[in-house]
């Protein structure tokens, strides 16, 4: 009996205490709730203000579809470029020595944190009419390769990063003992060095295929009449044409898309989630 | 081979737009015609004034998220599991979400009563703030893991307050973190162009939103400038805030 009353005298205060500390998370998630999550119903809410009429209008027309089918595309063809391009670089870095490495690295982690723009800017003057390889790229700036191009350029620091921590971490043994054993750089690559980095190759891979989903920048910036991603049609129906349902519409088809890979990304990772911050 | 790869990829637009930021003309292979006139186009009148709109934006949206996204860090320690899940997917959002959609989203809800704030600056800094405060908070969030909590609760059984722990021994411990959480966010935010570009009045113009504005006109040259400014202004502040990190540690 008195035992229970114990027990009663505790639990109560215990999760007193608990409640009282959970109530300065309040804020935080009342800013957040209020600057994101409502913005972001309303967005929703507006795309139905005609009904289903915009979504049939906005969904059937070749414009969007043609968009999806264009962010899809660039997206995925970016991420397999960046992951050859990236562990490329990578293994150099980690396993041939060379004078300034280090200083490599510390380029790498500061390309992370500049706009993509810049990259699409310097294509117009390296690929432009009137660049550096203006006679023998001519019309390359037009084309959804040159979008590909550039987002590659961008995020490959980006698969880097996790690999460079991941390449670390293998014994120099384990690779000496290969190479003696006669296997080339290449086989030790394929059958030693990969199967070690694959969590961060996936990590990275999957990073990239996100933030290529939702570039905006570097299309922008380049602006080739045919190459309209998702992100860009949103702008131009927004902003040039001030036709909200139909923006909303497509932000949220877009939203939907990013989330869901977003989530079956973070489920998949699992622990490894830190990575993809 | 490995030299060729890196220069053509990661050094080639930098060199490029700081030797066009210089330039008069670029016909051929190398620019010509070197000229500073471009630069003082962009250090002067409107393009001035973006920079000084975009200071003020990346530091005062900058201080928020890391204000704020600190303090979910902090406050998701000691709160029960569900609540601090729901935090964390919460504070997620604005990075799988494309920065067009939370500007969009912006537009929407401060358009309307019962907060107009669209053709303001504050919708700008707002925008800036959700963007930034996801990655402050991860920043934080990640270094609080790595941190021992044993300082706070010898702290707090010799008999220190909930604040006097928070303020002498939680805080300077997670010091790096934050800092570095500041210049990322500055950073970003200082290159930010997906959310500005949907809600920016014409009256707050930040740096970004006036190169492309340049690029579309088709003067080039002085956006190549100013994309210049933008990259010395950038590096100056991270390697301020650095410093503050690196005197932190000495102590």
């Amino acid at each position: 009996m008195a035992v229970e009353a114990l027990n009663f005298q505790v639990a109560p205060s215990n999760k007193g205490r608990q409640s009282k500390r959970s109530l300065w998370l309040l804020p935080p998630i009342l800013l957040l709730a209020a600057l994101v999550v409502y913005p972001l119903v309303l967005v929703a809410t507006e795309s139905f203000t005609g009904g289903l009429a915009t979504w049939r209008e906005v969904v059937g027309s070749t414009e969007f579809r043609n968009a999806l089918i264009r962010t899809i595309q660039i997206s995925v063809t970016s991420t397999i470029g960046c992951l050859i391009v990236g562990t490329f670089l990578a293994a150099v870095i980690s396993f041939v020595p060379f004078p300034g490495a280090r200083i490599v690295s510390g380029v790498v982690d500061a390309m992370l944190s500049l706009p993509s723009f810049l990259v699409a800017l310097s294509f117009t003057f390296l690929y432009g009419t009137a660049g550096v390889l203006g006679s023998l790229a001519g019309g390359f700036l037009t084309t959804p390769w040159a979008v590909v191009l550039a987002e590659i350029t961008f995020y490959t620091p980006f698969v880097m990063r996790p690999l460079l921590g991941a390449m670390a971490r293998i014994p120099r043994v384990q690779l000496d003992v290969a190479a003696s054993l006669g296997g080339g750089p290449w086989r030790v690559l394929s059958k030693i060095v990969l199967p070690e980095v694959k969590p961060a190759l996936v990590a990275g891979g999957s990073l990239t295929l996100l933030l290529t989903l939702n570039e905006f920048g570097i299309v922008l910036f380049l602006g080739a009449r045919d190459t309209t991603t998702l992100p860009m049609l949103v702008h131009t129906k927004g902003i040039v044409m001030f036709d909200y349902p139909g923006a909303c519409v497509i932000a949220v088809v877009q939203i939907l898309l990013s989330i869901t890979l977003y989530a079956v990304l973070r489920s998949a990772l699992g622990g490894r989630r830190a990575r993809l911050d | 081979m490995f030299a060729i790869v890196l220069a053509v990829l990661v050094l080639a637009p930098f060199v490029v737009v700081g030797a066009a930021a210089f330039s008069g003309s670029w016909n051929g292979v190398f620019p010509s015609d070197p000229t500073t006139s471009h630069l003082r186009d962009a250090l002067s009148g409107d393009e001035l004034a973006s920079l000084t709109v975009s200071l003020q934006t990346a530091l005062l949206g900058g201080l928020l998220a890391v204000v704020f996204g600190t303090w979910a860090a902090l406050a998701s320690r000691t709160a029960s599991a569900p609540l601090v899940r729901f935090t964390d997917a919460l504070y997620h959002l604005p990075i799988a979400v494309p920065s067009v959609v939370v500007g969009l989203g912006l537009l929407v809800a401060f358009s309307r009563p019962p907060l107009l704030l669209n053709g303001t600056k504050w919708i700008v800094v707002i925008a800036h703030l959700v963007l930034m405060v996801a990655f402050t908070y991860g920043t934080v969030a990640a270094a609080l893991q790595r941190t021992d909590d044993a300082y706070a609760d010898v702290a707090a059984s010799l008999g220190a307050s909930p604040a006097r722990v928070l303020w002498q021994v939680r805080l300077p411990m997670l010091r790096p973190a934050i800092v570095s959480a500041a210049s990322l966010s500055v950073a970003l935010s200082m290159g930010e162009v997906g959310a500005t570009i949907m809600v920016y009045p014409a009256s707050w113009r930040t740096l970004p939103v006036s190169v492309f504005a340049l690029t579309d006109r088709g003067q080039t040259f002085v956006a190549a400038a100013e994309s210049l400014v933008l990259l010395a202004v950038t590096v100056v502040l991270v390697v301020t805030l650095d410093r503050l990190r690196g005197r932190a540690v000495e102590r």
